[in-house]
């Protein structure tokens, strides 16, 4: 219904009659005409959907539409009949995610060193990166040279949009129909509503520069749309009215990678919405979890080439990942389809359209099904833009439809016409026959051999006199066939047609010396191709190799179950009061610590000889940056709407390297760019899970404050933004926990006020509901973090870093706040030049308490030789320099009621080490995470080898391709990344 | 007047906690280290062992059940042990105080080809990070200049010291270059692939530097009418006076690498950093190519390689025979090289053997340095350059000094560091 209101006034009389030239639209040009459309196609098999399909069937269209289809069709006296004898009638496709015809605008660039904060239109969104109001019409322009592409590729409409920015405005669905005008192939104009993860091209505005930041904006924007939606603001926003203009079109997520796809989708959910997805071609690697976002899908069929791995040294270097990426990836289809996931398909990310037909036959190939293909290029993507009247040939449908000699999916079948709007696109010659096939050449009485090969007009052939391949020219044209001879003795000419259906042809020579003969050519009945034939469908079965999780090297093909294990006679160090327990057995059981003792037993339990060995909680890192998309949202000073929940990174190999080092738990945390930084995620090291499966069930809520040189942006050189010393730091924590206040207040006395994600979250604060974690180095900072505290009434839970902490650890044991510090880092800049190692031991005496962090991915992997420093740094005890890694850790995280110590109850989150704990000669046996061995010594050195062995198939897999004409790309290698507090990553655009 | 006499007053105290901590004489009167755990640095360990030394240097190792007479000062080190003082090779002490104060930096000359650039004359004896080294038992370094493709010429230094003369131990013993590598990241701004992929300039780069040397050569045979600073630098290299240290990663790099400093005469060759090297370790030891590995705690460079990959180098190339140290070069290398100690400390739980871990960072480090002659072990003869720790020095919690000796001098094992912990701790403890 509102399809009708919305359209434009052109359009809007469009529907009123149908006809190549506007009706009512005077003409000059001779006298007024109307030509006769009714043309009825017979005899073809007919894909009505792609479930009903007709055989010997007619199809009667006029004016642009279906109006019959059936057996029994009656054929009025004035249509023109077209006979598809053998011949296949499809819908033509649609393809839902396009930029057809729509150029993406320039990029902003400016020679100004100034960062640019704020918005640069006005009357519009804060952000420019909210694009709703954009209007793809005004940038339209019918493409013909695209469209060709489209058209031969067997496309009929496309959903076209402006492929810029965070939200991108509407789309616009367009018939790919060159013969006509824009006033009546532009179907509708606002087919859908477009958003992605990426910035505007044409703003150099810096928020959001990471993608929690996008999801961030994402939320804030659905929130003011609301407010404004109720009239509660003041101010004229074009933005948000068109976003709440188009809240109820099919929303379209484009997306770049599997993880991202999760996230669009997490936000959608937030607020009701259901984006439709669109993919990237890697979501077999979690289908299961693919399936239950119950998002529609519109996926690439884009794969990627072999590596050339010839050059052994240089083959070793290419990631596992990679490499079975060039594996797994042509059986996405197969698997997504087979998982019940709804999808259409798009020929988007591709380079050439050309490839979409070899791409798709090869996933075909691969066990997708032909009839899901049809169906995710015609009624699939239809029936999400909730469009009856294409992707089928149902009667009053568009008459798209395409006429080929077969089956579509099929490499030898041939694409003839590709009927748009009931107009013929001609994509191979119909009338043309096909030559293709050996053939005797006699003329002056020699025989050659004429092979000919390729489509209509394109067939081209090769001719050998014995073995010797001669060189020679030869066309087919209007029925002409015409070869020349080029021999040693000169120009043999010849001109002639097909007799009898093709197998024999003949006509007129003329020989070297310009003599008039006569040539003939006759069709050879080969026995020889049935043997090929054969040969061929013998092909090498397809080897998909199994997917791992995550799927790289060192992931789970199975995730550890949850088993009953007693760990026998080992030295137990709880992190209690108990101390040291030595020969004594510990029972894990459901998850949980079940008991601890000596001589437990326990039925059918999975028995672990601890002798001589040490058993400890496993290690808490508060302070990490492992296992995440992202870290610092620096694009404003305060980001408290930014949580790292949402940019959780399943897929990182820190993960598992810091299982090998005994680390189960770890708060990841926001980088430190700004004062007010981003909420933390409190993860366990479940490797192989989900992101939201890591993090903890009814997590405490973190966030990341920070303090001194980085937030002051000391070390850039055109650091413009607000604070810019010590000072301004306090004020901006006055200022912002000011304005929360009257927020809450606002809030809490019931009255309406405008959602902001980044009070509620100071609010929360306030409200003693979250707790800070706050960078800082300097004794003068630390202490005036503690008293705008004070006098905003919330408190500092932890100060990390902290390494002037024993400078004003009276005061923090005063305050109530933790530290957590590194074991020894100092010199790297000019703030931790009194930074010391007894920082530690000095807190820990005066009653604060301590944890030993990271915030190194490579130190997080062994925070138990770090802990062991405090020893030799303050002379702290054994035990309480272990406990500065496990309930320390965990009592600042407010974890310590589940892990952090061996107590019964608690969390079976275990490790097993070879040695005392802290020597520098231990290792770690096994890590065990609510009871599920997710590190064992042994199982690693059996990854090890199955890595290798992997790698050595694929290796030869990519060889064969190579060998076999396949095209191969130069090996990459793909770098570790290094997440530090003070990494700034930028958003792409 | 008050204010200052009481300012005064706490200064000395207090002690001189501002000031850097003041180099030890000359060894006056002998010392005698009794009942000890002595790790020579060759390998070889004695238990309840006797060492005395006298005059700078070493008069007596053996057995503390020898009946000899105990020279001078008696320590009683019954439960400690002893070991040569620990070396840093490839280290960047003194040359830059705090990493992100450009001020405070002086690694890295502008300019490729810079041989004659000599790290001795930046070397701040009074740097607070060279003197952080001593309680963890780093009482020597090689300093070594950073960037470029032939970074400079590199000094050993003992590290209590008045100024870079009195502390230089071996001057310009070594040239350092940076060999180029075979791969390049993708040009992200022209819309490439950031990841590593082969770099075709690589042959070319590799040229550059033979050639660069081959004409230094051809100079130095020559008349050298007009003299060239830079060649006259590398005339050691080629007179076996100096050794050629080459930065470089990888298999194929090291190998051509080698084969180059070989076709150009030079014999002394020391790979540093080294990543891949245990995988041509024959060819290494065929070549009398030695070895200082970068810092284990690092993470392994691909996602598939082992989590202890960085671990286990140091064994498969000490057992096919290669000597092997260990350097610091990278991130926060200045404040970390404290921890060689503790790198040693983690070869040997992957595999080596502990006093062969111990001989990294001493004995193997000073024959690659060239100063194995008078230090580097505990051998009677070299300078008593030593320490007695409370523990297993390469580990974490027994790494706890007692007493240090550089050259025979008992050195102050206070720093800024342990200055801020005394006056913090008592400020507490006071309250």
């Amino acid at each position: 219904m509102y399809y009708m209101k919305k359209l434009l006034f052109l359009l809007f009389f469009l529907s009123l009659s149908f006809s190549y030239a506007q009706d009512y639209f005077p003409t000059d040009a001779g006298v007024k005409t109307t030509e006769n459309t009714l043309t009825a196609f017979t005899n073809a098999k007919i894909y009505v959907t792609s479930k009903k399909i007709l055989k010997k069937a007619t199809l009667l269209i006029e004016n642009g539409k279906v109006i019959a289809i059936g057996k029994s069709v009656k054929i009025p006296k004035n249509a023109k009949t077209i006979n598809l004898e053998g011949k296949t009638i499809y819908p033509s496709f649609v393809d839902i995610y396009s930029n057809f015809g729509i150029k993406k605008p320039n990029r902003k660039t400016s020679n100004s060193r100034r960062t640019q904060y704020e918005a640069s239109r006005e009357g519009y969104y804060w952000n420019d990166h909210i694009r709703s109001d954009v209007n793809p019409l005004k940038a339209f322009s019918f493409d013909s040279k695209q469209a060709k592409e489209l058209i031969n590729a067997g496309f009929g409409v496309v959903n076209t949009h402006m492929e810029d920015g965070i939200i991108r405005g509407n789309g616009l669905l367009v018939a790919l129909n060159p013969n006509s005008s824009d006033a009546y192939r532009i179907l509708d104009t606002k087919s859908a509503q477009y958003l992605s993860f990426s910035k505007s091209v044409t703003s150099l505005q810096v928020y959001p520069g990471s993608i929690m930041g996008a999801m961030a904006l994402l939320r804030q924007t659905y929130n003011d749309a609301s407010w404004y939606a109720n009239g509660n603001m003041k101010n004229k926003d074009l933005a948000l009215e068109a976003l709440n203009a188009n809240k109820n079109l099919v929303q379209i997520f484009k997306t770049s990678n599997l993880l991202d796809a999760f996230r669009a989708d997490k936000v959608g959910d937030e607020f009701g919405i259901q984006y439709t997805i669109v993919g990237s071609g890697d979501e077999y690697e979690r289908v299961a979890d693919i399936k239950s976002t119950n998002a529609n899908f519109i996926i690439p069929v884009n794969f990627s080439n072999a590596y050339d791995v010839s050059n052994p040294l240089l083959a070793q270097q290419i990631s596992l990942r990679d490499m079975r990426k060039w594996n797994q990836e042509p059986s996405n289809l197969k698997v997504l389809a087979e998982n019940g996931v709804n999808f259409a398909l798009t020929t988007n990310t591709l380079k050439s359209v050309k490839t979409f037909h070899k791409n798709l036959q090869k996933a075909i190939k691969y066990g997708f099904s032909k009839e899901k293909a049809l169906a995710a290029l015609t009624a699939i993507p239809a029936n999400i833009l909730g469009n009856t009247k294409i992707g089928n040939l149902n009667e009053g449908s568009y008459a798209n439809f395409i006429i080929t000699s077969g089956d579509i999916f099929d490499a030898k079948t041939t694409l003839y016409e590709n009927w748009v709007q009931g107009s013929k696109n001609m994509v191979n010659d119909m009338s043309v026959k096909d030559l293709s096939g050996n053939y005797m050449l006699s003329v002056n009485n020699k025989t050659y051999d004429l092979t000919i090969s390729g489509k209509g007009a394109k067939q081209t052939a090769v001719i050998k006199l014995g073995d010797k391949k001669i060189k020679s020219k030869f066309s087919f044209i209007d029925d002409w066939i015409s070869i020349t001879l080029n021999e040693d003795s000169g120009y043999t000419r010849m001109m002639g047609q097909t007799i009898n259906a093709a197998n024999v042809m003949q006509g007129t020579a003329f020989d070297t010396l310009g003599n008039e003969t006569s040539w003939s050519a006759a069709k050879k009945v080969k026995k020889q191709d049935k043997k090929k034939k054969n040969k061929k469908e013998k092909e090498e079965p397809i080897v998909v190799l199994p997917v791992s999780y995550p799927n790289l090297g060192f992931g789970n093909y199975e995730l550890p179950k949850t088993e009953t294990i007693l760990i026998k006679n080992a030295t137990v160090w709880t992190s209690e009061d108990a101390g040291i327990l030595e020969n004594t057995d510990v029972l894990l059981k459901d998850g949980k610590i079940e008991k601890i003792g000596k001589n437990l037993k326990a039925r059918g339990a999975n028995i672990i000889d601890g002798t001589n060995k040490h058993l400890t909680a496993g290690i808490v890192d508060e302070h990490s940056h492992i296992a995440t998309s992202a870290v610092n949202e620096w694009a404003q000073n305060s980001t408290a709407e930014v949580t790292i929940e949402d940019v959780v990174d399943p897929n990182d190999i820190n993960i598992y390297r810091n299982l090998s080092g005994g680390t189960t738990t770890a708060q990841i945390l926001h980088g430190s760019a700004n004062p007010i930084g981003g909420r933390s995620a409190i993860i366990k090291l479940k490797w192989g899970e989900n992101a939201d499966n890591m993090i903890y069930d009814n997590s405490p809520k973190f966030i990341k404050f920070a303090l001194g040189e980085n937030v002051k942006q000391s070390r850039s050189p055109n650091g413009t933004r607000f604070p810019q010393t010590r000072m301004g730091v306090e004020q901006l924590f006055v200022d912002y926990f000011t304005r929360a206040k009257e927020y809450d207040a606002l809030k809490k006395n019931g009255k309406p006020y405008r959602k902001d994600d980044e009070m509620e979250t100071l609010a929360e604060i306030l409200n003693g509901e979250r707790h800070i974690s706050c960078h800082s180095y300097v004794q003068s900072e630390i202490n005036m973090l503690m008293k705008v505290a004070d006098r905003m009434g919330f408190k500092v839970n932890t100060f990390t870093h902290i390494l002037e902490g024993y400078k004003v650890a009276d005061k923090m044991k005063e305050h109530g706040v933790g530290g957590s510090t590194f074991s020894d880092w100092w010199a790297y800049k000019y703030e931790v030049n009194d930074a010391i190692p007894y920082n530690a031991a000095i807190m820990h005496n005066a009653g604060v308490t301590v944890a030993i962090n990271s915030d190194d991915r490579e130190m997080s992997r062994r925070l138990n030789q770090e802990a062991a420093k405090t020893i030799k740094y303050g002379g702290m005890s054994e035990l309480d320099a272990w406990k500065t890694v496990t309930i320390n850790p965990a009592k600042l995280l407010h974890i310590d009621d589940r892990v952090g110590s061996i107590k019964e109850g608690k969390n079976a989150d275990v490790v097993l080490w070879s040695h005392h704990p802290m020597s520098i000669y231990t290792k770690a046996e096994k890590t065990i995470i609510d009871g599920r061995i997710f590190f064992d010594r042994a199982k690693d050195k059996e990854k090890r080898l199955a890595i290798q062995k992997e790698k050595s198939t694929l290796i030869n897999m990519m060889l064969n391709e190579k060998m076999n004409g396949g095209k191969t790309k130069p090996p990459m290698i793909r770098e570790d990344r290094n997440f530090e507090c003070d990494t700034l990553e930028e958003l792409k655009n | 007047m008050k204010k200052t006499i009481y300012s005064l007053l706490f200064f000395f105290l207090v002690g001189n906690i501002l000031a850097q901590q003041t180099p030890a004489d000359k060894q006056k009167t002998p010392f005698s280290i009794e009942g000890a755990t002595a790790h020579l640095g060759n390998g070889e360990i004695i238990e309840n062992a006797l060492i005395m030394f006298n005059e700078g240097k070493i008069t007596f190792v053996g057995s503390a059940m020898t009946k000899i007479a105990r020279m001078g000062t008696v320590i009683n080190a019954k439960g400690k042990h002893i070991y040569p003082g620990f070396i840093a090779a490839n280290a960047t002490l003194g040359l830059v105080e705090i990493d992100a104060v450009k001020a405070s930096d002086d690694e890295d000359e502008i300019g490729a080809m810079n041989p004659h650039i000599r790290s001795i004359i930046a070397y701040n004896a009074e740097s607070k990070v060279v003197e952080s080294m001593r309680p963890n038992g780093v009482l020597m370094a090689q300093i070594t200049p950073r960037g470029g493709v032939i970074s400079g010429t590199s000094s050993v230094v003992q590290l209590d010291a008045w100024n870079w003369e009195d502390a230089a131990i071996k001057t310009d013993g070594g040239i350092h270059i940076n060999w180029p590598g075979s791969f390049t990241r993708g040009r992200w701004w022209l819309g490439e692939d950031p990841a590593l992929k082969p770099d075709t300039k690589y042959g070319s780069r590799a040229e550059q530097v033979k050639t660069y040397f081959e004409n230094a050569k051809l100079y130095l045979s020559g008349k050298k009418e007009k003299t060239h600073l830079p060649y006259e630098a590398t005339a050691g290299l080629f007179d076996g006076s100096k050794r050629l240290y080459i930065h470089i990663n990888g298999q194929k790099e090291i190998t051509d690498a080698i084969h180059t400093a070989k076709e150009l005469g030079i014999n002394k060759i020391t790979i540093v950093r080294a990543e891949g090297a245990d995988k041509i370790a024959d060819f290494l030891v065929k070549n009398n190519v030695s070895v200082i590995l970068n810092r284990p705690h690092r993470n392994p460079n691909s996602e598939d390689d082992a989590y202890d990959s960085t671990y286990t180098i140091a064994k498969t190339l000490t057992e096919k025979g290669v000597i092997v140290s260990i350097g610091m070069e990278g991130q926060m290398e200045r404040m970390n090289t404290r921890n060689i100690p503790f790198y040693a400390g983690t070869f040997a739980a992957h595999g080596l053997a502990k006093e062969e871990a111990v001989k990294l960072i001493t004995l193997n480090a000073a024959k690659i340095l060239g100063i194995d002659n008078f230090t580097g072990s505990l051998e009677v003869g070299k300078d008593a350059t030593l320490f007695i720790s409370e523990g297993d020095a390469l580990e974490m919690r027994g790494n706890r000094l007692t007493e240090a000796f550089i050259q025979g001098r008992k050195i102050s094992l206070e720093t800024h560091q342990t200055n801020l912990w005394k006056r913090y701790a008592n400020k507490y403890k006071s309250k």
